[in-house]
């Protein structure tokens, strides 16, 4: 009794190239954020560690760090949660990194590997749905936000321009994690080494404390991280305090048009590390 | 042009730094029949089949499956192979029929047919219960049933299957030894890679053993038989101080010599002659007065086999370069 029936004349289903890559892009999509749904505790914690971090620097180191032009605790606060906000979604990017580690380990990228689908299709949907995450985690974090005192100022138009924002940098650094992800020799590894850059990456930036303070080279590096440019941007368009005297000519270009250097600098890192993590997927032996 | 064969690998060889993983192998398999490719870890039986389903790329040599070039065409070989790896590849997170659903949709299926053939699988490997359960909550053996299934969904031509049987049970090693029996009846030309030698003696039609990265044998499991020699005769003696006298019984009888193998008090002889010689034994062995626990006459197994070809046995296992050295192995 034969009831697999091992028929060869399946029938095949035709498409342009650009049909399935999105076709595929989304099945992976899907896979990816199913995920997400079915370990609920792992989004629980991905949520948790931001939430600690506004609670933290608004009540224990917010008194310490005067933001230029106000003193009181509370302009502290609204200068803060943008920088979280900037933090967190760069923090996608160990999600792309860690998951792609935990593919390759478990052979799903060798079964990926071996049908006949867009190649490319599996890193557009990490990155995707690593992007979508974010949207409920900023979400969680904004409600934190307002809690503790963040506003936004400037407009609902504004606002959704700095979620924009927010989300193409988070789409960004998932295609750099993922890339970082297809070297990594375990998942162990990639939960550790895998993460590094993403420290000097978030903390050499205007995200926790305003640049004024910092050592000339320090600041230098500070003034260009692009990490500095998106808080910024979403300061503005939020309207919070952003730490920078009101109008200063001898600033930087990234600090004087924060919204367009973050949009430059996303697309030029997608152009480069997009062709990168693809060319090292088709090469990957897990 | 229909190829003659489902297979083809023509000196194939895969370097890993200064390891020859692969080191100059030929195969022709042709459709519709199950081939083995057995030795012991290390061999580069992982390396074959991964260069064939087009995860590695050889250094140098040619192969095609159905008359494609794998290197040159590896999407069109996609098309037409299943793949299952040493691990079972499938989602823990989705469950059993969204990983069958995923796996078919990227093999571009119509979502119709899909969902039919992914619930057929499911049936076939007695997976149905769980199927709408997260695959972490399956046993491992239901794991690597799903991920066979997983490899079935295309209904593909040619199937790799990397040791589908290593840490089952019983039970799904029964399973999936049925499967692999109805595929072949339906012509589905299936390449097993196994360290099991029982494995390839009941499921290959042809054998190719290798080892360390070369074709050293191929050929029928009785091909191979024969050529390690005819029959054996082993005993198993009362006492450990009759050993001398048994081994010089058998002697008598034998092709060529006798071996002792003391701790188990066994000794063995190639024979031929069939059955009769079975009686001159006991005859040469009760002039000596040695008493025997057991007698029997058997057929080389592929350990025979194996040792006398390579003067090792299967299970002295050497680590197998994978190429990134991810010490899966061995799981």
């Amino acid at each position: 009794m034969a009831i697999i029936d091992a028929r060869h004349d399946v029938p095949v289903m035709k498409r342009p190239a650009l049909g399935w890559f999105f076709h595929d892009g989304f099945v992976v999509t899907r896979r990816n954020l199913i995920q997400t749904i079915r370990v609920p505790e792992l989004l629980f914690f991905s949520l948790v560690q931001p939430v600690i971090f506004v609670l933290m620097f608004a009540y224990v180191f917010g008194g310490a760090i005067p933001v230029p032009g106000d003193d009181s605790g509370s302009a502290y606060r609204e200068f803060l949660v943008p920088g979280i906000f900037g933090q967190t979604v760069a923090f996608a990017a160990a999600a792309s990194t860690v998951g792609l580690a935990e593919d390759m380990h478990k052979g799903i990228i060798d079964r990926f590997r071996s049908l006949p689908m867009t190649a490319s299709a599996v890193l557009f949907g990490r990155t995707t749905a690593d992007a979508v995450r974010q949207i409920l985690v900023l979400v969680v974090l904004s409600i934190t936000g307002l809690v503790v005192g963040w506003r936004i100022n400037d407009g609902l138009l504004n606002a959704v321009l700095a979620y924009l924002l927010l989300l193409l940098f988070a789409y960004t650094v998932a295609w750099v994690g993922s890339w970082v992800g297809l070297y990594m020799p375990n998942p162990e590894t990639a939960n550790t080494a895998g993460l590094i850059w993403l420290f000097p990456l978030t903390f050499l930036s205007n995200a926790f404390v305003p640049l004024a303070g910092m050592p000339p080279v320090i600041q230098t590096i500070a003034e260009w991280n692009p990490v500095s440019s998106l808080v910024l941007a979403c300061r503005e368009l939020f309207g919070n305090p952003t730490g920078l005297a009101p109008y200063d000519p001898s600033a930087p270009w990234s600090l004087q048009h924060p919204v367009a250097y973050t949009i430059i600098t996303c697309v030029a890192v997608i152009a480069v590390f997009a062709p990168l993590a693809v060319r090292r997927y088709r090469r990957t032996t897990a | 042009m229909t190829p003659d064969n489902a297979i083809v690998a023509e000196g194939l060889v895969k370097h890993f730094g200064d390891v020859k993983a692969v080191d100059g192998i030929d195969l022709t398999v042709p459709f519709g029949t199950v081939y083995g490719l057995l030795g012991p870890n290390g061999a580069g039986k992982t390396t074959t089949v991964r260069i064939l389903s087009t995860l590695l790329k050889a250094t140098s040599g040619h192969a095609s499956v159905a008359g494609i070039d794998v290197a040159k065409h590896p999407d069109e070989v996609r098309r037409v192979i299943g793949l299952t790896g040493q691990y079972a590849a499938v989602d823990e997170y989705l469950t059993g029929r969204e990983n069958l659903d995923m796996v078919g949709r990227l093999y571009h299926l119509p979502s119709d047919y899909v969902r039919r053939r992914g619930a057929e699988l499911l049936e076939r490997f007695e997976l149905s219960d769980a199927a709408d359960r997260p695959a972490r909550t399956y046993s491992g053996g239901m794991r690597r049933r799903l991920d066979l299934a997983a490899s079935l969904v295309g209904s593909p031509r040619i199937l790799f299957l990397d040791e589908p049987t290593t840490g089952l049970d019983p039970r799904s090693r029964q399973q999936v030894w049925e499967v692999m029996a109805d595929l072949v009846a339906d012509g589905t030309t299936v390449l097993l890679t196994t360290q099991y030698l029982e494995e390839a003696d009941l499921l290959a039609e042809q054998i190719v053993v290798i080892d360390r990265g070369k074709v050293i044998a191929h050929g029928t499991s009785d091909d191979l038989k024969t050529a390690v020699g005819g029959d054996r005769l082993e005993i198993v003696v009362h006492a450990g101080s009759s050993l001398d006298d048994a081994a010089e019984a058998l002697r008598a009888v034998s092709d060529g010599g006798s071996s002792i193998d003391a701790d188990t008090r066994r000794v063995t002889a190639p024979v031929s002659g069939g059955s009769t010689i079975l009686v001159d034994a006991v005859r040469a062995l009760d002039d000596r007065g040695v008493k025997v626990d057991d007698l029997a006459l058997r057929r080389p197994t592929l350990d025979d086999v194996f040792l006398s070809l390579t003067g090792h046995t299967a299970e002295e296992a050497e680590p197998e370069p994978t190429g990134r050295g991810r010490g899966r192995k061995g799981a």
